[in-house]
C-alpha cells in the first residue's frame, strides 16, 4: 500500500527499520536537526545538566540554539536563559544563531539546514513551518527537545494524513495569507487536530517560498501536526541556490497513498481575509470590517516576515503616510531579509511612512517586545495568534501585510 | 509500576455563558509573562491564571483534583509550563475531549497524566447534568473506564493510555525511560 508525504519521511527516518508507519503507530524516528530557542532553550539545558551529567548531546553538529524571542534580551531572566544556552553550547560544541540571527526556524532554511524530507525538531510551536519546504517539522517542549538533544531520535504516533485540494489561483488582493485564513474560517482551529495536512492544485504549485512559509506556518492554529507543500521544482532551486552540493530529497506520496480526509476549496474569487479576536478562526471579509479604527499595525512574524511581505507593504505605503495617531511597526524575520530591505531601499519607503522598524526577530509575537497595545486599543498583526493577552490587552487582528500597511495609512480596517 | 486508577474531585472548565471551554491555548493556561521561571514549584501560581473565571484556580484546587475541558486544549505555544504547572498544583489528571498535539506530548514526557474522552464532555457539558464540579471520579488510566465514585457501572470510557504513555508515566519522566529495543 502506498504512502502519504510523512508517512514516506517517517519511514526514511526509523530506527527499526521495519516498523510499520501506519496512522496511529508508534515508531522512533532519527531527527536530522534537534533546535532550542532562547524560550525553552535555558530548560533544555536544565534538563540536560540534571538527568545526563557529564554527558554531551548526540550529535553536536545537527544541533542548535536559535535566539529570537527577545533578541537582545530586555529582561534580566532572558538574558540569563540566553546566557546559559551560550555556555552550554560553547562547551558542548554547539552551534548558536545569536540574537542578531531572526526567527530560528527561518534561519534554519535559508542556511539550508532545514532541508525537503527531513525531520526537524525545536522548542519553537509553529516549527511545523517546515512543511513549506516538504520536510517535518515538530514543535516541542523543553523536555522533549532535551531528550532529542541527547538521543537524537524520539517516539512519534504516526498522523492520519488529511489532503486539502486548492481550485483556482491567488488573485491581488487576496495573498497567501488570505488563503491561509480561508483554510482556518473553513476548518476551524481543531477542525485538523492532530493530522498532517498535505496541500495540492495549481494555487499551491503557483506558491512562492515565502507564500508556502506563511501557509506552513499556520499549521498550528489549525491543529495540524505539520502542513506540508510537496516538494518541488522549485523547492530544489530553492535550495540549490543556497548551496550547489546540497544533497536532499523531494518526497511526494504515492498515488495510491491513504488519506484520512479529503477535501477541495476553491479560491476563484477570495478576498482580503481578516481573524477577529479572539481566534485565528474567527475569520471575515475584510470589507465588513470597515468600522474598526486601528490604533496598532505590526508586520513581521514567523508568518509573514518575509522580504517579499515587506514588499508589498512598501509598495502599498509608498508616498503615503502612517496616520499620526498609529504606532505602526516592522521587524524583519531574519538578517537576510533586512540586508534586503537596505539593499533595494524598501526600508526607506517604510520608514518615510512613519514605520518603526526594529531589528530582526519575532518582535510583536513572543514578549511584546516591540510594544503591546493597552485596553481597548486595536491592533492589526500579520502575525499567527490573536489570543486575549497575547500581544497586550487590547484586540488583534489577524491580516496580510497588505490589510496590515492600508489599515496603517486608512486608519481602519482596509485594503485599498 | 504507579497507580493504575487515578481518583480525585473534578473541575468542570466552562466559560461565563456555563459552556464548556475549547480551544484553551497555553497563553491561557500560563501567560508568556512567566515563560522566564525554570523552577516548577513557582509555576503552580500561575496556573489557568489567564483563563476567565479561573484567574484565582490555584487558590481553590487541591492536591488530586481532576480538570475536565473540551476540544484541543493546550492549543498554541510549546511551553513545557503549561503541563508543568499543574504537576506543580499536583493535579491529578486532565481530561478533554481532545488535546492540542504539541501539548500531547509534553504532558506524556513528563509522565503527566491525560486522557481523551468525548463522551464525558458529554455528560459535563451541561450544568445539572450527570457530572457536576466537585463529583469524585475514578479513572482507570489501563481501560479508560470512568466512573463516579462508590458506583460501579461506568459513566464514560476515554481513550486508555497508549504503550509509551504508559511506560514513560511509570518512569517518572522521558528521561527515565528506557526504550524498548525491539
Amino acid at each position: 500500500m502506498g504512502h502519504t508525504i510523512v508517512e514516506k519521511i517517517f519511514k526514511n527516518h526509523l530506527i527499526h527499520p521495519g516498523d510499520d508507519v501506519k496512522p496511529g503507530n508508534i515508531v522512533w524516528i532519527k531527527l536530522d536537526v534537534r533546535s532550542a530557542r532562547d524560550f525553552g532553550g535555558a530548560n533544555v539545558v536544565k534538563n540536560i545538566k540534571k538527568y545526563y551529567p557529564g554527558q554531551n548531546v548526540a550529535d553536536p553538529s545537527k544541533t542548535y540554539f536559535t535566539f529570537d524571542c527577545q533578541a537582545p534580551a530586555n529582561t534580566i531572566p532572558y538574558a540569563n536563559n540566553q546566557q546559559s544556552c551560550r555556555l552550554f553550547a560553547k562547551e558542548h560544541g554547539i552551534r548558536v544563531f545569536d540574537v542578531n540571527a531572526g526567527i530560528g526556524s527561518h534561519v534554519l532554511i535559508e542556511s539550508g539546514i532545514a532541508l525537503p524530507g527531513t525531520t526537524i525538531v525545536g522548542t519553537d510551536s509553529h516549527l511545523n513551518i517546515m512543511g513549506a519546504v516538504g520536510a517535518f517539522g515538530q514543535g516541542m517542549g523543553d523536555m522533549d527537545i532535551a531528550y532529542a538533544m541527547r538521543h537524537g531520535a524520539t517516539w512519534f504516533e504516526i498522523p492520519p494524513s488529511v489532503r486539502i485540494n486548492v481550485k483556482g489561483v491567488l488573485k491581488f488582493p487576496a495573498t497567501a495569507k488570505d488563503l491561509t485564513l480561508f483554510i482556518l474560517k473553513k476548518f476551524g482551529s481543531a477542525g485538523l487536530l492532530g493530522s498532517s495536512v498535505e496541500f495540492y492544485g495549481e494555487a499551491i504549485d503557483a506558491l512562492e517560498m515565502h507564500e508556502r512559509i506563511t501557509l506552513s506556518s499556520m499549521a498550528t492554529e489549525m491543529g495540524a501536526i505539520v502542513a506540508i507543500i510537496p516538494a518541488d521544482k522549485k523547492t530544489a532551486e530553492y535550495f540549490r541556490a543556497i548551496s550547489a552540493e546540497a544533497k536532499f530529497e523531494t518526497i511526494k506520496a504515492d498515488s495510491d497513498a491513504k488519506y484520512a480526509e479529503e477535501h477541495t476549496i476553491d479560491i476563484s474569487d477570495l478576498v482580503p481575509q481578516v481573524a477577529c479576536p479572539p481566534s485565528p478562526e474567527n475569520v471575515s471579509d475584510a470589507s465588513e470590517l470597515k468600522n474598526i479604527k486601528v490604533n496598532s499595525v505590526f508586520i513581521g512574524s514567523c508568518t509573514n516576515g518575509r522580504y517579499e511581505d515587506m514588499e508589498m507593504a512598501a509598495r502599498a505605503v509608498a508616498g503615503k503616510k502612517v496616520r499620526p495617531e498609529i504606532m505602526a511597526k516592522i521587524v524583519p524575520a531574519t538578517h537576510e531579509v533586512f540586508q534586503k530591505m537596505i539593499e533595494t531601499g524598501i526600508i526607506k519607503t517604510l520608514f518615510e511612512a512613519g514605520f518603526i522598524i526594529s531589528n530582526q526577530g519575532c518582535g510583536g509575537c513572543a514578549s511584546g517586545q516591540i510594544g503591546m497595545t493597552g485596553k481597548n486599543e486595536v491592533q492589526i498583526s500579520t502575525s499567527n495568534r490573536n489570543f486575549d493577552g497575547k500581544q497586550g490587552d487590547g484586540k488583534t487582528y489577524l491580516a496580510s501585510p497588505l490589510v496590515a500597511a492600508m489599515s496603517a495609512v486608512n486608519g481602519y480596517i482596509s485594503f485599498e | 509500576m504507579k497507580e493504575r486508577v487515578l481518583s480525585g474531585k473534578v473541575w468542570i472548565l466552562r466559560d461565563p455563558d456555563g459552556n464548556i471551554y475549547n480551544n484553551i491555548d497555553t497563553d491561557q493556561i500560563y501567560h508568556n509573562n512567566y515563560l522566564a521561571i525554570t523552577d516548577i514549584a513557582q509555576m503552580g501560581q500561575y496556573a489557568l491564571g489567564n483563563l476567565k473565571g479561573y484567574e484565582q484556580f490555584h487558590k481553590f484546587v487541591k492536591k488530586g483534583d481532576i480538570i475536565i475541558t473540551g476540544k484541543n486544549f493546550g492549543a498554541g505555544s510549546s511551553r513545557q509550563q503549561a503541563v508543568d504547572c499543574f504537576a506543580a498544583l499536583g493535579v491529578s489528571l486532565i481530561i478533554c475531549e481532545s488535546i492540542g498535539a504539541i501539548y500531547k506530548r509534553n504532558a506524556i514526557n513528563s509522565g503527566f497524566p491525560i486522557m481523551t474522552c468525548p463522551e464525558i464532555v458529554k455528560l459535563a457539558g451541561e450544568p445539572g447534568l450527570k457530572l457536576k464540579d466537585g463529583d469524585v471520579i475514578r479513572v482507570d488510566i489501563e481501560s479508560g473506564a470512568i466512573k463516579k465514585n462508590g458506583e460501579v457501572s461506568e459513566i464514560a470510557r476515554g481513550e486508555a493510555f497508549s504503550g509509551v504513555q504508559k511506560d514513560i508515566y511509570d518512569a517518572g519522566n522521558i528521561f527515565s525511560y528506557v526504550p524498548p529495543s525491539n
